[in-house]
């Protein structure tokens, strides 16, 4: 009986053991779990609620609306017009913070004398809050306040004032504002890379550029994956820098999908149902981009 | 070890029934104050200590601070004022009134009063109000835009009324006859380029706000009333803006634009400095607040805004302010209300401070006796409109509102799209 026992005791025990670990871990997971809940799983579940449902911001729930509030959110006169111009300008974004950050990089890697100083002045505009830099760029784009008003008046020409002005006016202030923070990413990824490959490309005789294509550029693959997606992301929800800039105008021209959410909900409709659709259909956007994007970069990797 | 997990769970179980009440509780909020209906209220409301919460947007911070000042010196119950930035307003409203969370007094843009009357957000003080012997001297424009089938929410807080305003300095540079000021909207024109062409630097004839839709409708609806013509249709639901006034409107300004006479930063000028060149002295005449008028450093000439064919009209904006759904303290603020409405702060604080009384009877007053220009201004508010629509911050306010493309589509492209985009704003106006 008591050989029998001995094994039985010891289950008990390792089992109580487990029992022990798992309360403590789920004890340890606790606080994020609800940090997770209240701030993004609770949240969502609420755009979703909104999403099916008549939801006036000053009036609150009125019951079900399904599939109106999908239907009313796609036909919205600025919905497609929305969505080409965010596509527009994540491009433009993308493709320019990615090859000037990829430049700044290779830069001060190589400067030697000049290193510290050009880190640090590339990388000081990604300490400044995006809104207050935003802020900022609004007066120096000031036809009445700006330093560049007096030029201006005399050229006819204002930053804000057309499309494409008002466009490439905020691009210029997202690049100054993100090209040394990726610069620093890049920065990261290049250091990354071991000598003694370029040595070797360096003995056989590759050229600067042949190194830089077929050594660099492949090695460099993760950190670029990383940099596309944080900016596509980043510009595809672009809204501060707009906001503060243009509004959406001159003629609703600079309208992202995101201040067309906001403007659904706070500025005239005010309409929580419709901005809720438009904010899944967003979600849903984003989730394929971002999947592709990384499908993308690994079947690179592995080829 | 399984009792011992239960006994964990328990006391998760616990701390979260704690956190819930604790939660709850605080979402109760506390109530320092007996709470007496509004029909118990009487005609004065009750002053017996209580601290009440009041919203107002910023543009109308200085009048709002000034009344406050002036009923927390004078009474027992204390008003805590929040100024909140403009563009914020309906969206912290609208997340207040959705979680129980207004004020107890609110003040709302008079043209976005009808819909939240609609959507309940003010108490009924109909009975109060009608306890008022000066009742019919109160500015009905505001009274009617709170009022729904026949009951009465709001009271006007602070009315603003565009006016035609001129830089007697630069009209007088310009040849022009400073004391009359342009009799219509071709006057008006010719003054503008009067004006520009002194040539002087930095110095137009007009300006406006061309991207900001609100403007236009508190300064350009008025010259359409001056004609004797309507913007809308009596229910709101019908825009009647691409009829011939309205279209010598838009030719007039136009042409105005080509001519070079309009301050440049004007196309878009979304509302937050629409005003600053003529405050500067950096421009001639053109359409403006009349709240502003005490803070204009300058000589100028004021008159009602008029049509194509001459007259004078006003659009009597402002903000309307009520007793929120909300509050728990509804005697106490139709105190602050019905002390609002006396003389004491009818004149003693807002025409003291040369702003625009609310009462008709109290128009020509002790401070207004000493500038001229302040009883044109309360004469002219008497003959001005307040446009009545559900949907009217949609329609007219909103950043990317039609009306915003019809006005930029007619003045600023010059294309032949008046009536179709009119019609864009009637859509927006049924929706």
């Amino acid at each position: 009986m008591s050989t029998l026992s001995q094994p039985a005791a010891l289950r008990q025990r390792r089992r109580g053991r487990r029992a022990t670990g798992a309360l403590a871990g789920w004890l340890y997971a606790l606080p994020t779990a609800l940090f997770v809940l209240g701030l993004f799983l609770i949240p969502l579940a609420l755009v979703v609620q909104m999403s099916a449902s008549d939801w006036p911001l000053l009036g609150g729930n009125q019951g079900w609306n399904l599939p109106q509030n999908y239907s009313d959110a796609v036909s919205n006169r600025f919905f497609w017009d929305s969505v080409g111009f965010t596509l527009k300008y994540t491009v433009l974004t993308t493709v320019i913070l990615l090859a000037l950050s990829l430049g700044l990089a290779l830069l001060v890697q190589e400067s030697t004398r000049w290193k510290g100083l050009l880190r640090t002045s590339f990388l000081v505009p990604s300490a400044l809050g995006l809104a207050s830099a935003s802020l900022l760029f609004y007066v120096l784009y000031s036809p009445i306040a700006g330093p560049f008003a007096g030029l201006m008046k005399s050229w006819g020409f204002t930053f804000l004032g057309t499309p494409e002005g008002a466009l490439w006016s905020t691009i210029f202030l997202i690049v100054w504002r993100y090209a040394g923070f990726y610069m620093l990413l890049m920065l990261v990824g290049l250091q990354g890379i071991p000598d003694d490959v370029y040595e070797a490309a360096r003995i056989d005789g590759a050229s600067r550029w042949q190194t830089f294509r077929t050594i660099t550029l492949p090695l460099l693959r993760p950190t670029l994956a990383l940099t596309t997606v944080l900016c596509v992301t980043g510009s595809l929800l672009a809204f501060e820098q707009f906001y503060i800039l243009t509004k959406g105008g001159p003629d609703n021209s600079t309208i992202t999908i995101v201040q067309l959410i906001y403007n659904v909900a706070f500025q005239g409709q005010n309409d929580l149902g419709i901005a809720g659709a438009l904010s899944v259909i967003v979600l849903l956007a984003l989730i394929v981009i971002n999947v592709a994007q990384i499908r993308a970069f690994n079947r690179k990797a592995e080829d | 070890m399984r009792r011992s997990i239960r006994r964990g769970t328990r006391v998760i179980a616990l701390l979260a029934a704690g956190a819930l009440t604790v939660g709850l509780a605080a979402c109760s909020g506390g109530d320092d104050g007996d709470s007496t209906s509004l029909a118990d209220a009487g005609v004065d409301g009750v002053d017996d200590g209580s601290t009440l919460t009041l919203w107002t947007r910023a543009p109308l911070e200085k009048q709002a601070k000034l009344l406050v000042e002036a009923y927390n010196d004078s009474h027992e119950n204390q008003v805590e004022l929040t100024v909140v930035p403009n563009d914020d307003y309906v969206a912290k409203v609208g997340a207040a009134a959705g979680s129980n969370g207004l004020p107890d007094l609110f003040a709302a843009d008079i043209v976005y009063v009808p819909n939240w009357v609609q959507q309940g957000l003010f108490q009924d003080i109909t009975a109060n109000i009608d306890g008022f012997d000066f009742k019919d001297e109160i500015n009905q424009g505001h009274l009617s835009a709170g009022t729904l089938d026949g009951k009465e929410h709001v009271l006007p807080f602070v009315l603003d009324l565009s006016m035609l305003f001129w830089n007697k300095d630069l009209a007088t540079e310009a040849g022009l006859d400073a004391e009359s000021g342009p009799a219509n909207l071709e006057e008006y024109a010719e003054w503008a380029k009067a004006i520009q062409a002194l040539n002087k630097p930095d110095t137009y004839g007009t300006a406006t706000g061309l991207n900001c839709g609100g403007c236009l409708v508190f300064t350009w609806f008025p010259s359409i009333w001056a004609d004797g013509d309507e913007v809308l249709s009596d229910d709101g639901t019908e825009s009647l803006l691409a009829g011939d006034t309205a279209k010598a409107v838009y030719d007039t300004w136009r042409d105005l634009w080509e001519s070079g006479a309009v301050l440049p930063s004007s196309k878009d000028e979304a509302g937050p400095t629409w005003t600053a060149g003529f405050t500067e002295g950096k421009v001639g005449l053109m359409f403006y607040p009349a709240t502003l008028l005490s803070s204009t450093p300058f000589d100028v000439g004021v008159a009602g805004i008029p049509g194509p064919g001459g007259g004078g009209s006003t659009f009597v904006g402002g903000d309307g302010i009520g007793v929120s759904k909300d509050s728990t303290k509804a005697a106490q603020a139709w105190n602050f209300l019905s002390w609002m409405m006396s003389e004491d702060a009818q004149v003693g604080v807002l025409a003291k401070d040369n702003d625009v009384v609310s009462r008709s009877d109290l128009a020509d007053n002790e401070y207004s006796q000493k500038d001229p220009r302040l009883i044109t201004i309360n004469e002219v508010a008497g003959n001005g409109d307040t446009p009545v629509a559900i949907n009217f911050q949609q329609a007219f306010n909103a950043p990317n509102s039609p009306w915003l493309t019809l006005v930029r589509n007619a003045v600023l492209e010059g294309t032949d799209t008046v009536d179709a985009d009119n019609d864009e704003i009637t859509a927006v106006l049924q929706q």
